[in-house]
């Protein structure tokens, strides 16, 4: 793959809809996110957030419209097809098992195997597993405490760990804030905007704190009913501007 | 980067490597390392029973004896070693006795047919593996629940096994080494039931495979989302329980020299259930092992056999099997939480 000038979509949606049975998910996305930047996605429960994640990650496949990753257009025929392209996912209930402890948990469905016999490398995936979450700089005691132990934040910043340490090209955070105290979410946010700097990725967040989304994204994305009604560079928005956006919809459909 | 949030765990943080590895942690005595060992519990009750039964019993240590327990035991823990996987991915198959009574009579046929011994015994063996792909597609693809679906089954094979029999035995192969190596020589059931034991524990701890398999059943969408394939997860578990099934059963016939068709059945696949049971699988999914099963086995199989050696009648064995499966299971969640509590980390956030 070709240097980008860092100007190319790393991911771009075109028309892309989705329904289960009745109910109409997303209607005709457009949307596109750059290397080095971080798209805020917000919307209200059930507007299709998470939904567009995981057509993003291979997890549905939509019904109309296409994918493109790196200029390409691409069908992800898979998550573990998405994973081999470099895209990477939190997903908002965060795929993790209980019964599992943290390292494996970490490596789950990438665990690491010895050859020729392929018995899993349960040294080699500890220690990295430590690596990752040190780097990220959340404090679990544990890396072969069972997931079902922590607390939901601890759980959360696992399932970051578990994404950013894969080196992805894409990331997609699904409300990765959500369970954390201020601390942890506050060092997940720099983790991103330490990502961001970097510059060799690209990042979809979707959050529910507006503050955080404008602080911490270059760019916003309002989803209403499965359609895409704002697109603004962060800058040229702020968070009262954000909340009205929201509201005006309840005022609107308050009017008999 | 971000060391100076980290820098609470300064002492650990120094070391990450002694950290990780060590898991368990320095300070933690050894009594309370040996609780996390789950299988501990039920081994301490089956060495009980096997010293009491020693004790009340003449003939109880005798090779006789041990063969005698083996056999029971055997088949359970064969049986049982499939079940466990299968309940770890929160399925269950009802119909594998049913499997077990069957595959001796396939082999017959094949063998009827003009089929080596040997390869009639591959080619019975592989119908089981069928058997259970068909399952697993059914629960899979069709999405029934896999007791509705096993039950049906259960009862399909159930009648084939009485029409392709006419309801009779008939009497097993003998004057081969098939039969020498295959259920026929002293130990050989055993010693197929160890290896088995040995082959899914291995796969279930050591293996992708084995995680894939925590993981479908402790978080089904979870484990979806991170790509595992569940669906095929649960189709191989469910061809690899049908198998074994169907290879116990024909070990077991081959052994007794007679294949019968009323062997087997629900019973059959209720002890090895139990046996699981016993040995520390939930039937919640997510946990459980081989290892504890072939214990869960060895008990029952102790049991039996010292209650037939001091007299006492299979209707109060079926009274301590109750309560040993009502007991065992109470143990298990109440030593689960022990557990926990016991190797749970210090909160530092
Ligand atoms: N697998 C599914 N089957 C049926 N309907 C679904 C499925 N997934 C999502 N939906 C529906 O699609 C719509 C969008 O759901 P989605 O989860 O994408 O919303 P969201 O924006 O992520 O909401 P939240 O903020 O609550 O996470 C909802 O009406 C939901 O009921
Ligand atoms: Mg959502």
């Amino acid at each position: 793959m070709t240097e980008q000038n860092g100007i190319q979509d790393v991911v771009r949606a075109e028309h892309v809809s989705k329904s289960f049975g009745p109910v109409n998910a997303l209607e005709d996305i457009n949307l596109s996110v750059r290397k080095g930047e971080v798209l805020g996605l917000i919307g209200d429960n059930g507007a299709g957030k998470s939904t567009l994640i995981k057509i993003l990650t291979g997890f549905h496949q939509p019904d109309e419209g296409r994918l493109l990753f790196e200029g390409e257009p691409i069908e992800l025929r898979s998550v573990t097809h998405a994973r081999s392209l470099g895209i990477e996912t939190v997903f908002q209930d965060l795929a993790m098992v209980n019964d599992l402890p943290v390292y494996l948990n970490l490596h789950l469905n990438a665990e690491l195997v010895h050859k020729p016999l392929p018995f899993l490398r349960r040294r080699e995936m500890k220690r990295r597993a430590r690596e990752a979450l040190d780097s990220i700089g959340i404090d679990i005691p544990s890396v072969t405490a069972e997931v079902g132990q922590l607390s939901g934040g601890q759980r959360q910043a696992i399932a970051v760990a578990r994404s950013v340490y894969a080196e992805a090209k894409l990331l997609l955070l699904d409300e990765p804030l959500a369970a954390m105290g201020a601390k942890e979410g506050g060092l997940i946010l720099r983790l991103l905007s330490e990502l961001k700097e970097r510059g060799d990725i690209a990042i979809i967040l979707i959050a529910h704190n507006y503050s955080q989304v404008v602080d911490v994204c270059d760019r916003v994305n309002l989803l209403q009913h499965g359609k895409i009604t704002f697109d603004k560079r962060s800058k040229d928005t702020s968070v009262a501007e954000l909340l009205e956006l929201v509201h005006a919809e309840y005022r609107l459909s308050d009017v008999p | 980067m971000t060391r100076a949030v980290t820098s609470k765990g300064s002492g650990r943080k120094d070391q990450p490597d002694q950290r990780s590895e060590h898991a368990r942690g320095p300070g933690i005595p050894f009594w309370q390392g040996l609780i996390r060992i789950k299988e501990l519990s039920i081994l301490l009750v089956t060495i009980a029973a096997g010293i009491y039964f020693s004790v009340t019993s003449v003939g109880f240590n005798s090779a006789e004896n041990y063969q005698t327990i083996a056999q029971y035991l055997a088949p359970w823990a064969i049986i049982a070693a499939g079940q466990v996987m299968l309940l770890i991915c929160a399925e269950i198959d009802l119909s594998a006795g049913f499997v077990f009574t069957l595959a001796p009579f396939i082999l017959i046929l094949f063998y009827n047919n003009g089929l080596p011994l040997f390869l009639a015994l591959v080619g019975a063996v592989l119908m089981c593996t069928g058997i259970g792909v068909i399952n697993g597609l059914i629960r899979t693809w069709l999405n029934i629940p896999s007791f509705i679906t096993t039950l049906g089954m259960a009862f399909l094979l159930q009648g084939i096994s009485l029409i392709i029999s006419n309801g009779s035995p008939v009497s097993a192969p003998t004057d081969s080494w098939v039969v020498d190596v295959f259920g026929g020589s002293q130990w050989s059931e055993l010693i197929w039931a160890l290896v088995i034991v040995a082959v899914m524990q291995t796969i279930l701890s050591a293996t992708r495979f084995g995680v894939y398999t925590k993981a479908t059943g402790g978080n089904l969408v979870g484990a979806a989302e991170s790509g595992i394939r569940t669906k095929r997860v649960k189709i191989i578990n469910f061809a690899v329980i049908s198998t074994f099934a169907g290879f116990a059963g024909i070990l077991q016939g081959i052994r007794v020299g007679s294949f019968d068709p009323t062997n087997g059945g629900f019973n059959t696949m209720f002890f090895a259930v139990a046996a699981a049971v016993i040995g520390g699988t939930t039937l919640l999914g997510g946990s459980g092992t081989v290892v504890g099963a072939l214990l869960g086995a060895l008990l029952l199989g102790i049991v039996y056999d010292g209650f037939n050696l001091t007299g006492v009648s299979a209707n109060a064995f079926n009274v301590v099997l109750g309560i040993a499966i009502l007991v065992a299971m109470t143990l298990n969640v109440y030593m689960t939480v022990l557990r926990k509590r016991i190797s749970s980390p210090r909160r530092s956030v």
